[in-house]
């Protein structure tokens, strides 16, 4: 490549960092002036520089931050987890939502709320905690299912990997069906709009938990992004480099699936946001991990702030789950990209 | 076993096998018949013995309670599965036949989305509509779903595959259903629009099986009339044609078949997945590849599985029922997991 074509690369790398989170920012700003309570910009300016009415103060701090800061977090972490899953497995359609983790990861959340309901324990911020561990057993499950059922003949071919996906997300579901009746009503329609993505986890403990891991994940999988470059020319090419392909591939695997365990946990099942962001952002700088990735999670974080929003305004004082917003758009994308690929 | 297996790979179609399937169609309908009993006797109230299910049906007594509960719950609903059973199957056997897709299917190609997303917008834009409405909405819905699916797969680079079918299918049924549940919540109407999505025969209504069974026999009627067409077709569009078949009329007829079929038995039970699916390739390895077997075989095997499944349901948890979708699909995913790992191949 020309040294100035280069320059001219890295030129628009940043800048479509830089617009990406000035976007993110007015997001923000509009995000916390809608809803049921509208706040006026100047009023909400005024509150974040401390000199706000008590009850903007309330509403703007622990309400409608913390949960911006989720949707924030969930987006980012998702979108890394969808770029990763389509790096290792050479495949434009994948998504953790669309294979089935998200799934599994929401069925064993729901079997852990099932057995702690209605203790002490499941408010207190240890319960928040380990939460994301019961959704990485049910996540790790299901990336397991899925990985041995669609690995044939020594290898596990794109298009096989998604339909044993959608088969292993159609089992989960029917045994939360099934489990539905151990469950109060109350607790199962919590339940199933949290299943179908909704920020439910809006105080701060949240936010720092979730925080806190993809702290200690994203900057691995930054590290590994020239790994997944490698991974994506192809087998034998990673081979021909010298990858040790198999274990790179499961210790990345193992990341991503980490990663989108801890975002169901507080952000639902949110199917298609990890196969837009990632997309979008190779679209707009290419196919190297160093510069797609960072972009993607910041893409995916606007993504999912936006819907959120939208979803608290389009049909106010009622909600629409973001889930459901993020699919209305998202699988029409879907269908576009799987009409585009060979 | 041997020579079924021996039958499943014959792909001629002078290989007739009377006998088997003589013998499925004649075990298959003392089974139905023993799961009706079943299913009527099996219940909350355990009160009923098969006396009162025998007299229930061929002396009716309307002063005697155990035969109302009988004449008015028990029975329709038992009904209901079969119906809706064969219908489902049935229309899967069609499309699977047409398309030579392992995968097709009505709840895979989105076309039970497509009805449940219509009678979503029905229930929300016109309140108190009548059944025999909601079935018309039902009808035209599938047409939809179907029309959708098979749409956009038609523009796809590389042409209509069978797996590019059931990804499309897939996606068309979220988005279907995510704006189902967005239109519920807006217009209030979320408890009955969840009873398309959950799927099953608990709360049928005699009323609803009087106007849905007629279209169900009119699509299982037309499926036999084309059984004969749809095995030439199940050969590859060429060969019909080089046959002399006039393609076109006979796809044109089938999905009729289809959308007449799966439009009503949404109408009267939701969304059930696999059935569909997993019965005619079951029927296949019972009878083989000749559709003028395949299409009745199906309709009494679909028929079992669904009120077997709906007995299950029932007494998973009771007295709570356990809907019937997720019974047939803890049954349907690791068919579909085993089809998906052969992908495209074994038709």
């Amino acid at each position: 490549m020309m040294p100035n074509t280069l320059a001219k690369n890295e030129a628009k790398y940043k800048f479509l960092m830089i617009t990406t989170f000035i976007l993110i920012i007015m997001a923000i700003l509009i995000s916390i002036n809608a809803g049921y309570m509208k706040i006026p910009i100047a009023d909400v300016i005024a509150t974040l520089f401390g000199n706000g009415t008590p009850q903007n103060e309330l509403t703007i701090f622990e309400f409608r931050l913390p949960r911006i800061f989720m949707a924030l977090l969930v987006g980012l972490g998702i979108s890394i987890s969808g770029a990763i899953l389509q790096g290792i497995s050479g495949n434009p359609l994948a998504d953790p939502g669309i294979l089935g983790i998200n799934a599994g990861a929401g069925f064993t959340i729901v079997l852990y709320m099932f057995f702690f309901q209605g203790t002490v324990f499941i408010t207190g911020w240890l319960s928040i905690f380990i939460m994301p561990f019961a959704a990485l057993i049910g996540g790790f499950i299901a990336a397991f299912l899925i990985y041995i059922i669609s690995w044939k003949n020594g290898r596990v071919t794109p298009i096989r990997l998604i339909l044993v996906g959608i088969g292993i997300n159609a089992a989960f579901g029917a045994g939360l069906t099934i489990f539905q009746m151990k469950m109060e009503p109350i607790d199962f329609m919590k339940a199933i709009v949290w299943l179908s993505g909704s920020i439910w986890g809006t105080n701060w403990t949240f936010v720092w938990m979730i925080a806190l891991w993809l702290v200690v994940l994203i900057p691995i999988v930054l590290y590994k992004s020239r790994v997944l470059d490698v991974l994506k020319l192809g087998d034998s090419i990673a081979i021909g480099v010298g990858a040790n392909i198999e274990k790179e591939r499961r210790f990345l695997l193992f990341i991503s699936v980490a990663i989108a365990a801890v975002c169901v946990s507080v952000g639902g099942g949110i199917t298609f946001l990890g196969l837009i962001a990632p997309h979008m952002a190779r679209r707009l700088v290419g196919a190297s991990h160093a510069k797609s990735l960072p972009l993607a999670a910041l893409l995916g974080a606007l993504l999912l702030l936006l819907a959120d929003t939208l979803g608290r305004v389009i049909l106010a004082p009622m909600e629409l789950p973001v889930g459901l917003v993020i699919s209305v758009l998202g699988a029409p994308y879907f269908i576009y990209l799987l009409i585009k690929t060979n | 076993m041997g020579i079924m297996i021996h039958m499943n790979t014959k792909t001629t179609l002078d290989y007739k096998n009377p006998f088997t399937s003589s013998a499925v169609i004649i075990i298959g309908i003392i089974l139905l018949a023993l799961s009706v009993v079943v299913s009527i006797n099996f219940g909350a109230s355990s009160t009923l013995s098969y006396q009162d299910v025998w007299s229930a049906i061929f002396h009716f007594d309307p002063t005697n309670s155990s035969h109302v509960i009988i004449r008015e719950l028990r029975l329709p609903r038992a009904i209901a599965a079969i119906a809706v059973g064969a219908a489902l199957a049935v229309s899967g056997a069609i499309m699977q036949g047409m398309t030579r897709n392992p995968l097709a299917s009505p709840s895979i190609m989105g076309v039970t989305s497509g009805s449940s997303f219509l009678i979503a917008i029905a229930l929300a834009a016109l309140p108190g509509i009548s059944y025999l409405g909601l079935m018309m909405f039902s009808f035209v819905g599938a047409g939809l779903g179907a029309a959708l699916v098979f749409g956009i797969s038609a523009m796809a680079k590389g042409g209509v595959t069978p797996v590019k079918l059931a990804l499309v299918g897939s996606a068309i049924t979220s988005l279907l259903s995510s704006l189902s549940t967005a239109i519920g919540i807006k217009f209030n109407v979320s408890k009955d629009i969840s009873y398309w999505y959950a799927g099953g025969v608990s709360s049928i209504q005699p009323q609803h099986i009087l106007f849905a069974i007629p279209f169900i026999i009119v699509g299982l009627i037309l499926a036999l009339i084309l059984s004969r067409s749809i095995s030439v077709l199940s050969l590859g569009e060429d060969v019909a044609k080089g046959l002399g078949q006039r393609t076109g009329y006979v796809q044109l007829l089938g999905t009729i078949a289809v959308l007449l079929l799966t439009g009503a038995a949404v109408s009267i039970a939701g969304m059930i997945g696999f059935v569909g699916l997993v019965i005619p390739h079951i029927t296949r390895f019972l009878v083989g590849v000749d559709y003028r077997w395949i299409i009745p075989c199906s309709a009494i095997l679909g028929g079992i599985l669904l009120i077997t499944a709906d007995i299950v349901g029932r007494s998973v948890n009771p007295p709570f029922e356990t809907p019937v979708s997720a019974i047939t699909a803890l049954i349907g995913v690791p068919f579909f997991l085993y089809l998906a790992r052969k992908e495209g191949r074994g038709l």
